[in-house]
């Protein structure tokens, strides 16, 4: 039973290298492989879910090393919803690359199964440098899925973020370097131990270390001012690779949340100065991805500045660190997560009937399936932009309840109020000017149309949304009671470590070479 | 031995910095190649520098070097390897493409770009 926690990152392993030997052309075996590996993921998903869900911790040691000297996989409410929440949106933007996208590069279907692998062992790791590993195995996939299909436009888009991303782990690994010169463990569980008890010589050292480290997961997460690259990354990616990248910028969250608010989150963890730096520049990239999303001239452009400000409204409740504002973010970040990768489905669906305009937002053709399409974008747009009843308005309004006692409660509502107003034009704005203003012109004749797999993808990530609007109690129980659990990381440390440790089994090597 | 390693550092993570500023491919290149240099000795003094250490429990040792920033660094070299390579193939690709080695693809051709936005 406990060898099942290993299970979501060594099934996409196994099916990656597996899909690496599969010749080229057997099309169809690819596709069966790929697929059942999605499909399993999701079946584990919901069996570590329920397991998660009885509020135990499992355990992992890698090896069997014990912790604090080996690795450890850790098993919790967080781990388990976020692997749950990555197999559903990797099914449905697999599904709908099956249609066509697995053809137009070599093998989409391995780099997508290490993707799920970095993303699954980010989420699971106990250990800070098995999570810059994952976030390494991760990238390196995301680097080859960005470049799928090819183009100039790629290209560029590409080497922006491989070199963005390079230069961020390199960020990661002297954040890294120091935090374990201070605390000598690399152990997420022993470092909240030891960074809580940090010589008042080492403290600006390891407040650096922590501060370094929230650079890196801002850059995965695209916070201001380290959002500029996603608009290009992921405007430029195709469909399918692009709804599965929704879940990238929300390990930069959970990252966040992970190393922190639960590892170094001191009593008030809103007082800390990486929440005090995080709140302003939240409010920022709502504010600029808001106007992004009005300035946009295609789809793509304004489905990409709506991840942005799903981002910044996150960070916010994730600054603000109580338990009842973590309880609204991961409900929004449920949310967003879905509706986000849907749009950017729906964004191919559309643009693919509209001929030569595409996705840009000026007159052209009409579309050849206005009621289903138009339907989709409807009920997707409602939900990015928060009008009930679907999760989008829960989401939101719960965000907004959650910051009302917070000191900068008046700079928030402002803000994501303000914000979701504009978010509204551009919708509408957008939405008339695909399905309404037509140029008259003969309907384009579509290459297939959106045909029944790629419409049930998006009717796939459109289904959660009216799920966690029709079953909100549920999920607002698993939320809190996740939100509880990263509100009492002693918790997480006593069953990583054992209820007594003192942290006397492993100490810094007393130095022989003279000083530091 | 401590301001000979920390200037070294220093000086890597200067150049680095200055070369992925530049805005051809090659320099950028260079630059992270540079950084991640800096980065593999700043990790390797973060186990303290010790001299003439073994790394593993042996009975004549007087003292230990730690052996977890050198398992560390370890990893760090094989990741910028395999980064390395694909960023130059990503490079030469990028230059073949658009016919130029700039950052940005400034100065290429305006039609192609919008043809492979509409295609």
């Amino acid at each position: 039973m406990n060898h099942m926690i290993a299970l979501p990152i060594l099934l996409p392993l196994l099916a990656g290298a597996l899909l690496l030997l599969v010749p080229p052309n057997q099309v169809g075996l690819t596709r069966t492989i790929g697929f059942f590996s999605c499909a399993a993921l999701v079946g584990i998903g919901l069996a570590l879910f329920g397991v998660a869900a009885s509020g135990r911790y499992v355990v992992y040691p890698l090896g069997n090393w014990p912790a604090p000297f080996g690795i450890v996989l850790v098993l919790d409410r967080l781990a388990a919803g976020m692997l749950l929440l990555t197999a559903l949106i990797a099914l449905a933007a697999y599904l709908y690359g099956l249609r066509g996208w697995d053809e137009r590069g070599p093998h989409f279907g391995a780099l997508f199964q290490f993707q799920m692998m970095g993303v699954n062992g980010a989420f699971l790791t106990g250990d800070i440098f098995n999570l810059f590993v994952f976030f390494e195995v991760l990238l390196i996939a995301s680097y080859g899925l960005l470049l799928h299909g090819g183009g100039r436009e790629r290209l560029s888009a590409g080497l922006h973020y491989v070199v963005l991303n390079l230069a961020g782990s390199a960020l990661f690994l002297i954040g890294l370097g120091l935090l374990y010169s201070v605390t000598g463990t690399l152990n997420l569980a022993d470092l909240q131990f030891r960074y809580a008890s940090v010589s008042t010589a080492d403290r600006a050292l390891a407040e650096a270390a922590s501060l370094l480290l929230l650079v890196v997961f801002c850059l995965k997460a695209a916070t201001f001012p380290l959002s500029f690259w996603l608009p290009g990354a992921y405007g430029a990616a195709a469909a399918p690779v692009a709804a599965l990248f929704a879940i990238m910028t929300k390990v930069g969250v959970y990252a966040i949340l992970r190393v922190h608010l639960s590892t170094f989150g001191g009593e008030h963890p809103a007082n800390d100065a990486w929440a005090v730096l995080l709140l302003p520049a939240a409010l920022v990239t709502i504010a600029l991805g808001t106007f992004g999303a009005l300035a946009a001239r295609n789809l793509r452009g304004l489905v990409s500045y709506f991840t942005v400000v799903s981002v910044g409204t996150l960070l916010v409740t994730v600054a603000i660190a109580t338990s009842g504002s973590i309880t609204a973010g991961l409900f929004y970040l449920v949310h967003s997560t879905f509706v986000t990768a849907a749009l950017f489905l729906l964004v191919e669906l559309i643009g693919e009937q509209r001929g030569d305009r595409y996705d840009a937002l000026v007159p052209g053709p009409e579309v050849a399936q206005p009621t289903l399409l138009g339907m989709l974008f409807l009920i997707a747009a409602m939900a990015v932009a928060g009008l009930p009843p679907l999760s989008g308005f829960l989401a939101k309004a719960n965000v907004l309840l959650a910051t009302a006692s917070a000191p900068a409660a008046r700079w928030i509502w402002a803000v994501v109020l303000g914000g979701s107003a504009l978010g509204l034009i551009a919708l509408a704005r957008a939405g008339s000017r695909l399905f309404w203003k037509t140029d008259r012109r003969p309907t384009a004749t579509a290459p297939g149309g959106a045909t029944f797999v790629r419409a049930f993808a998006v009717v796939l990530l459109l289904a959660p949304l009216v799920g966690l609007a029709a079953f909100a109690e549920f999920a607002w129980a698993q939320a809190a009671a996740t939100a509880d659990q990263i509100a009492h990381p002693a918790r997480y440390r006593d069953a990583v470590l054992g209820a007594g440790y003192t942290g006397d089994a492993v100490r810094p090597l007393a130095n022989p070479g003279g000083g530091r | 031995m401590a301001i000979l390693i920390a200037s070294a550092i220093g000086i890597l993570v200067a150049s680095g910095v200055y070369l992925l500023l530049r805005p051809r491919t090659f320099s950028v290149v260079v630059g992270l190649a540079l950084l991640s240099y800096a980065v593999n000795l700043f990790l390797f003094a973060m186990g303290r520098v010790a001299a003439q250490q073994p790394p593993l429990i042996s009975a004549s040792a007087t003292g230990y070097a730690d052996p977890l920033p050198q398992a560390l660094v370890l990893t760090a070299i094989v990741i910028n390897l395999g980064m390395t390579a694909l960023l130059l193939a990503l490079a030469v690709r990028a230059r073949v493409a658009t016919g130029t080695d700039h950052v940005d693809c400034a100065g290429a051709h305006r039609e192609q770009a919008q043809e492979n936005t509409a295609s």
